[in-house]
C-alpha cells in the first residue's frame, strides 16, 4: 500500500476523542468531493476510533452515502486525505479498500440467494484444497465466526440464504465482513428493514463487533438505535459535517436539531450541547 | 480431536437440530424447487407404467437401449444448455452449432482430407467451442442479451452448415466412413466391459461420497445418517445392476433362423456418464463453478465478492461450445452422416431437457444431472409415442405440455422461494 508517514496525529485533534493519546484507526482529513459543480463533501474532518461505534447520521443527501462511499473506494476524494493508523492512503478501489481492511455492508446486502450460509460467507475467498473447494475448512471457519458473533439464530450453514429472516441476513452480512479479519467495518442502515427482536439482535451484534476492537462506522436514520449502541455521533448536514463528539454529549432533540438545521439556531457552533 | 477447532456450537444446541433436519430441509425443499427431483421420479413412473400398458415391447431390452441412444442427443444438448442457463442466459443455437461441430468432423474424415479420427474430434470440438466464444464476446462486448446474439447464431449457423455440408458435392449428406467415429453410437462394449465399467462407476461415486461423510464427521460437521448413506449407495449399485442387466441381454434378432449377436452397452453411454461426472464435479467442487451460481443468483454480489463477471460468462459460453460439440459427434454417429436439412427441433429439446429436469430458466439454479433426466422424459415420450404409432403432431404436443407443467413449476418454485425469503 503506498501510504507515507505523517508528523502525527496532533496537528488536528478532535476533542471528543476520550483517549486522544492513541491515533484513530482512521481519520478524515478535509475531505472533500464534487460531482462537477454540485459539491456533494465540504471539508470533512471525521475519526474513527478501533473498539468503537461511530454513528454518523443526517438528513436524505447529508452526504453520508457519499463519504463512505470515499472511504470504501469506490469513489476517490477531490481533494483531503484519509489516515489509516495515522498514515495518509489512498483508496482508488474497492480492493484497496480490502486489503487495508476496511469492509462496508450495504443496505443491499449483496448475498445470493441460491447459495448457502458457507457459500456466501467464502464467495470470491473461497478455501481450496488440491485446487478443489474445501467445505470443511469453509463450514468449520463460518461456524466458529457465527458462535464468536454469539449469532445462534441460524439453524443450518448449510441452508440457502433465500430461506434466511432479514435479522439473519444482516447477520450473515456482517458476519462475512468480520471473516475477512476487517478492522473497520461499514454497516449502511442495518436495521432498515427489520422488525423489533431482529433488529435488537442486530444491535446486539453491532456491540459484538466493537468490544471485539473493531472500529464500526454506522450510518442509521433511526436515532433510537444510534442512541442504543453509538459510543460517538457525527451529525453531516449538506456536505458538511456540522458536529462529532461522544454520543453521551447528545440527546436527542439535539440529534434531531443537528440533522434538520445543521446547528445554525446555535450560531454555527460545532460544540455538541449538552 | 473433534471437539478442539470449534468453540461452543450453537448449532448442536438447537433441540430440533439434528441429522434429520437435512431430510426434513429436503422436503421442505421441494416446494422451493431446490430438490425437485420427486416430482420427476414420480413422471417418469407415470410415463414409464403408461407405455408399458399400451405396447408390452417399450420395456424389451432391445427398446430401452434403442432409448438411451435416442435420449443421448437430448441430454448432452441439455448440459450444453445448463452452463448459460445458470447464469440466467440462453443459448438458441446449440443445435445447429453442434451438428456443425459433428459435420467438421465428418469432412475432416472423409475422402478429400483423411484426417485421423482423432484429430477430426478434436477438431470439431474447437470449432464449437470457438463458436460459444464468439456468441460469449459478443454478448459481453455488444452487452446484447445471450438470447438475441444466439438467435442470430441459430440462422447463420444454419446457412453455414448449409453451405459447407453443400460444398462437398455430395448432394447435401455427407456419410460417416471413419469407423470410429460411426461406432460412437452405432457399435457396443463387450458384456464384461459393461460390467466393468459400471463397476467402477458405482465404486467411484461410493467412494466420493463415504469420504466425504467420513471428512465431515472427522471435522465435527454435520452428517446424514449412515443409514441413509448405504440406501443411497444400495440405490445406486441396484440402478447400475438393472442398466448392466439391461445391456448385456442379447437383443439381436432372428434372421435366417439365427440369433445375430448384440449385446453390451453403446459407447454412448460412457460418453454421457463422463460428460455428467465432469460436468457435476465442475460445478460442485470448483471455484469456477460457484462462481457460475453465484452470477446466476446476484450479479451484483458476485462482483463485490471480487469475481470476474464477464471471465466466467465467458467461459459458461464456451462450456455450452464444448458439450454442443460432443453432442454433435454422437448425433453425426447416430444419423450416419450429416444432412443439410437438420431437424430444427433439436435446439428447443436441449431446453427443454434440462428446464424439465429441474433447472431453472431464471439463472442460479441447476445441475448437470437435470439434463440427464429431462432428456430421459424427452426421449420417453419420442420413443413411447414412437411405438404406439401416435402421429409427430400429437408427439410435438405432448411433449409441449410437459415443458409448460416443467416452467410452470419452476416458476412457482421462485415465487415460492421469493415469498419465503
Amino acid at each position: 500500500m503506498p501510504s507515507a508517514p505523517l508528523d502525527g496525529p496532533e496537528v488536528h485533534v478532535d476533542s471528543g476523542v476520550s483517549s486522544s493519546s492513541s491515533t484513530p484507526l482512521l481519520q478524515l482529513r478535509a475531505i472533500t468531493k464534487s460531482f462537477g459543480a454540485v459539491q456533494a463533501l465540504k471539508y470533512v474532518d471525521l475519526e474513527v476510533p478501533a473498539g468503537k461505534v461511530t454513528a454518523l447520521i443526517g438528513d436524505n443527501g447529508a452526504g453520508k452515502s457519499t463519504l463512505i462511499k470515499a472511504i470504501a473506494g469506490i469513489y476517490t476524494q477531490s481533494s483531503g486525505d484519509i489516515l489509516w493508523n495515522g498514515e495518509v492512503v489512498h483508496i482508488h478501489s474497492p480492493r484497496d479498500a480490502e486489503h487495508l481492511g476496511i469492509a462496508t455492508v450495504y443496505q443491499d446486502l449483496a448475498l445470493c440467494d441460491n447459495l448457502d450460509v458457507v457459500q456466501n460467507m467464502f464467495l470470491g475467498h473461497e478455501e481450496t484444497r488440491y485446487r478443489t473447494l474445501d467445505e470443511i475448512k469453509m463450514e468449520l471457519a463460518t461456524k466458529k465466526v457465527l458462535a464468536e458473533l454469539s449469532v445462534t439464530t441460524v439453524k443450518s450453514v448449510r441452508q440457502k440464504v433465500a430461506s434466511l429472516s432479514g435479522g439473519q441476513r444482516q447477520s450473515i452480512a456482517v458476519a462475512k465482513a468480520v471473516m475477512r479479519d476487517s478492522k473497520l467495518v461499514i454497516l449502511d442502515e442495518p436495521t432498515a428493514a427489520l422488525g423489533v427482536s431482529q433488529t435488537a439482535q442486530v444491535l446486539q451484534l453491532i456491540k459484538t463487533l466493537a468490544s471485539r476492537g473493531i472500529a464500526v462506522l454506522l450510518i442509521s436514520h433511526n436515532l433510537i438505535d444510534v442512541f442504543a449502541v453509538a459510543d460517538r455521533i457525527a451529525v453531516m448536514y449538506l456536505g458538511t459535517l456540522v458536529s462529532s463528539g461522544p454520543a453521551s454529549d447528545y440527546d436527542t432533540a439535539s440529534a434531531v436539531d443537528l440533522i434538520t438545521t445543521g446547528g445554525l439556531v446555535r450560531s454555527g457552533s460545532t460544540a455538541p450541547s449538552s | 480431536m473433534s471437539a478442539s477447532p470449534v468453540t461452543p456450537d450453537p448449532q448442536i444446541k438447537q433441540p430440533h437440530d439434528g441429522p434429520w433436519q437435512d431430510v426434513w430441509s429436503q422436503v421442505k425443499g421441494l416446494r422451493r424447487g431446490d430438490s425437485g427431483m420427486l416430482p420427476i421420479v414420480i413422471g417418469i413412473v407415470v410415463l414409464v407404467a403408461y407405455f408399458q400398458i399400451r405396447n408390452s415391447l417399450f420395456l424389451s431390452a432391445g427398446n430401452l437401449v434403442n432409448l438411451f441412444v435416442q435420449a443421448t442427443t437430448y441430454v448432452l444438448l441439455g448440459m450444453a444448455e445448463i452452463w448459460l442457463l445458470l447464469l440466467g442466459d440462453i443459448d438458441l443455437s446449440v443445435g445447429y452449432v453442434s451438428v456443425l461441430g459433428g459435420a467438421s468432423a465428418v469432412i475432416l474424415t472423409d475422402t478429400q482430407f483423411h484426417w485421423p479420427w482423432y484429430l477430426a474430434i478434436l477438431m470439431a470440438v474447437l470449432v464449437t467451442t470457438a463458436i460459444g466464444a464468439l456468441h460469449g464476446a459478443l454478448t459481453i462486448l455488444l452487452r446484447v442479451p445471450s438470447f438475441i446474439v444466439t438467435l442470430a447464431g441459430l440462422l447463420a449457423w444454419e446457412g453455414v452448415l448449409i453451405y459447407v455440408v453443400d460444398a462437398q458435392g455430395t448432394g447435401g449428406t455427407i456419410a460417416v466412413h471413419e469407423k470410429v467415429l460411426y461406432d460412437l453410437v452405432n457399435t457396443n462394449a463387450s458384456p464384461l466391459v459393461t460390467w466393468l465399467f459400471f463397476a467402477v462407476c458405482v465404486a467411484g461415486a461410493a467412494l466420493v461420497i463415504l469420504s466425504r461423510d467420513r471428512g465431515r464427521r472427522a471435522s465435527g460437521l454435520l452428517v446424514q445418517p449412515f443409514v441413509i448413506t448405504m440406501i443411497k449407495i444400495i440405490a445406486m449399485a441396484v440402478a447400475a445392476l438393472a442398466l448392466i442387466l439391461i445391456f448385456n441381454t442379447n437383443r439381436g434378432v432372428f434372421f435366417a433362423g439365427q440369433r445375430t449377436n448384440l449385446e453390451g452397452m453403446p459407447w454412448a453411454i460412457p460418453v454421457d456418464v463422463i460428460m455428467l461426472a465432469g460436468g457435476t464435479f465442475f460445478l460442485s467442487r470448483t471455484k469456477a463453478g460457484r462462481y457460475l451460481y453465484a452470477i446466476g443468483g446476484n450479479v451484483e454480489a458476485a462482483r463485490r465478492a471480487g469475481v470476474s463477471v464477464n471471465r466466467y460468462r465467458l467461459m459458461a459460453f464456451m462450456l455450452t461450445g464444448f458439450t454442443s460439440g460432443i453432442a454433435g459427434l454422437l448425433y453425426i454417429s447416430r444419423q450416419g452422416g450429416v444432412s443439410d436439412n437438420v431437424d430444427s427441433t433439436l435446439v428447443l429439446y436441449a431446453v427443454a431437457a434440462a428446464v424439465i429436469g429441474g433447472t431453472s430458466l431464471f439463472g442460479g439454479r441447476g445441475k448437470i444431472i437435470h439434463a440427464l433426466i429431462g432428456g430421459l422424459i424427452v426421449a420417453i415420450i419420442y420413443n413411447g409415442m414412437g411405438l404406439l404409432s401416435i402421429t409427430a403432431s400429437a408427439e410435438y404436443i405432448a411433449i409441449a405440455v410437459v415443458l409448460l407443467a416443467a416452467v410452470a413449476v419452476d416458476s412457482l418454485a421462485r415465487r415460492g422461494s421469493e415469498v419465503s425469503g
